[in-house]
């Protein structure tokens, strides 16, 4: 459905993108990774004709992007990182002002947005700028939706939206993907990568991996162990002083800790509480995409 | 089509919702005729004189009798000196200082001449230039008596020749009726530049142009949608400034109507094309609105509006062909006052279509939906 081939964009003095290659079939629901910075806002503007690369080129549903366009409007859902609806209209005003624009009307896509829209009915006429975040991101939702779009482009979509608003957001692109509409969500946070059908790792423009979210993480190539102990600063310095860790990062209440093929947990535990730290315990663990991403990213 | 209206039912709403921007429309501008109409008014009165009369003839003090008779001038007789006289004009006290020096009467028995000194605040050069004319003519009309009291001349000599003026389409000379047509025509322009390319810039500057861009709606239909409505409240305003023109002002409506509305319609696009273009540059409101102010002030001020275009040095007159506000001043006066024909400002008309489709072009260009 979405062919990206070597994609590059440079602003001023950054290099935004740097031949970045995306292929999304038909139906899947894709999810781009990345921190702050990375280039997912850059590379959705570019896919849905906000911007141009400056080489590279783009098909959306076999159609190219730069030169057809207008197709691209036509049949693009796209959702910006900000909330960009009229604060002065209210829930309905909008919503009507959108469908008017793609020419067609609330009513004749009702089926699509019904499950997002009941939850808004009773805001119906409140004005969007006084509607609550997770509110907020549903009317938006509904606007990219309105005119039955074949890809939805979402930027960021739970940025600054709560747990319980992200979790319904999630499971409400699952029920769009399930309708045959192919999704491209673009988010910050590492934990999301699990809903997606695949994830693209982006970091500084570049893309560094595509795959399975459940397998992706295996390109882990180092053992992996979760260290704990009491006072964890003094730890993740005595770690990082060893000649057998190659990396430790701390993750919640555990250092993660990158292990040289030579090092033995074991003998690190015993040393470690010789060293004072009565409390250390060294666990193999499974490595995630975060634990990844901190690999590739170096 | 129907997306411009969808378009244009969107912004109306939002403009009769925007609680701070409606007052700004509707009755700044109103208020600011009714009130800067007065404000405009060149007329001098009350002008403090300050005479020192050194002479003390019977020739001198009928010549300040002649002025104190004058309800344009307030005087005040010193015999003292020089000094006090540029003192208090050095001080505000007085707007002129004049001297009538020793031995006035008898240099005009003996040689038929004799010499004022008349002393002004130039700092008003045009209120200075005024009354100087003022002085002059009371001083003229002295002169005549003069010449039959101190010579015995019956008939008197007077002036061979006479200039009778008559100020034609103004009569009375009233500014009212210079200025009530000039600030319409400006007030029109205001709201068409100023609000329109604000209102472009907004949704830049929060954003939902991204939102739209990503539309299917085109540039033209996005374009109209967001220039009409102004073009609309801008022929408002100039219907209710008429009315309160004529209302409060008296000021003569001669010409045809339809046709000032006729010319106005054009007109508002080169304003609202501006704006656009304005807009086009600019990113966030505060940006257009410098800009909007930096064009306005000069349009304004080289638009012949409050100093006539045939008095300004002959470069400045040459930027005023580019002055689109200029246009509409000499046509809403031409029409209110002269009572000219459509035939009378075609050439107005040309130019004026000429720049709408110039500037609108330009700013259609510039704007881009992609970067």
């Amino acid at each position: 459905m979405i062919a990206i081939e070597g994609i590059s964009k440079r602003y001023d003095e950054v290099q935004a993108l740097r031949d970045v290659s995306i292929d999304v079939p038909e139906g899947e629901l894709f999810g781009l990774i990345g921190p702050d910075g990375a280039g997912k806002t850059t590379l959705f503007r570019l896919l849905v004709t906000l911007l141009l690369p400056d080489t590279g080129r783009m098909t959306f549903d076999g159609r190219d992007v730069v030169t057809d366009y207008r197709y691209v409007r036509r049949h693009v859902g796209y959702m910006p990182g900000s909330f960009s609806l009229y604060q002065d209209l209210s829930v309905r005003e909008n919503l009507e002002f959108f469908a008017s624009v793609f020419q067609t009307t609330v009513e004749a896509n009702y089926d699509l947005i019904k499950d997002i829209y009941v939850m808004l009915e009773p805001f119906a006429e409140r004005r969007a700028g006084a509607l609550s975040g997770g509110m907020k991101q549903k009317l938006a939702l509904s606007c990219a939706l309105i005119h039955k779009p074949k890809v939805l482009v979402l930027d960021e979509p739970t940025t600054g939206v709560d747990a319980v608003s992200r979790r319904e957001f999630w499971a409400m692109l699952r029920k769009l993907k399930d309708e045959g509409i192919t999704i491209l969500v673009s988010t910050p946070y590492m934990d999301e990568a699990a809903q997606c059908d695949r994830v693209g790792l982006i970091q500084d423009g570049q893309l560094l991996r595509t795959g399975d979210p459940a397998t992706i993480a295996q390109a882990f190539d180092r053992p992996l162990y979760a260290a704990t102990g009491e006072d964890a600063y003094r730890l993740l310095q005595a770690l990082r002083q060893r000649e057998d860790v190659e990396e430790v990062h701390p993750f919640g209440t555990a250092l993660h800790v990158t292990a040289r093929s030579d090092m033995d947990p074991d003998n690190v535990q015993r040393q470690l509480r010789e060293q004072g730290f009565t409390g250390a315990h060294l666990a193999p663990i499974r490595p995630g995409i975060e634990d990844l991403f901190m690999r590739l990213m170096r | 089509m129907r997306t411009v209206l969808h378009m244009l039912r969107k912004e109306f709403l939002q403009i009769f919702r925007n609680k701070g921007m409606l007052p700004i429309i509707f009755v700044a501008p109103i208020v600011q005729l009714l009130v800067l109409v007065h404000a405009a008014d060149f007329e001098v009165r009350n002008v403090r004189l300050m005479v020192n009369d050194m002479d003390g003839s019977p020739t001198s003090r009928a010549l300040i009798d002649r002025f104190g008779a004058s309800e344009r001038f307030q005087v005040t007789v010193t015999h003292c000196c020089f000094e006090k006289g540029m003192a208090a004009l050095d001080a505000g006290a007085t707007d002129a200082f004049l001297r009538i020096p020793v031995g006035f009467e008898q240099d005009l028995r003996r040689s038929m001449h004799g010499s004022l000194m008349l002393d002004l605040n130039g700092v008003d050069g045009q209120f200075a230039s005024l009354v100087l004319l003022y002085s002059r003519s009371i001083i003229g009309n002295e002169q005549v008596d003069l010449m039959q009291r101190l010579h015995g001349l019956r008939d008197a000599p007077k002036p061979p020749v006479d200039a009778i003026p008559r100020f034609w389409y103004n009569l009375g000379m009233d500014y009212k009726n210079l200025m009530v047509p000039g600030l319409l025509a400006v007030l029109v322009t205001l709201v068409g530049m100023f609000l329109s390319s604000m209102n472009i810039v907004r949704e830049k500057e929060i954003g939902t142009i991204e939102q739209i861009n990503v539309t299917p709606i085109r540039k033209w239909q996005f374009i109209l949608g967001k220039l009409l409505p102004f073009w609309f409240i801008s022929l408002f305003l100039l219907a209710i400034g008429l009315a309160l023109g004529k209302l409060f002002f008296h000021i003569p409506i001669e010409g045809s109507v339809l046709l000032l509305f006729a010319f106005a319609g054009v007109y508002l696009w080169v304003t609202l094309g501006m704006g656009l273009f304005i807009s086009t540059v600019s990113d966030t409101q505060q940006q257009s609105m410098f800009l909007s102010w930096f064009f306005l002030v000069i349009f304004v001020l080289l638009s012949g509006l409050f100093t006539p275009i045939e008095n300004m040095p002959h470069w400045a007159q040459v930027i005023t062909w580019f002055d689109p506000v200029s246009y509409f001043v000499q046509v809403i006066r031409l029409v209110l006052l002269k009572g000219s024909s459509a035939m009378d400002i075609a050439r107005h008309f040309g130019i004026v279509v000429l720049y709408a489709a110039a500037i609108n072009g330009l700013a259609v260009m510039n704007y881009r939906k992609r970067a």
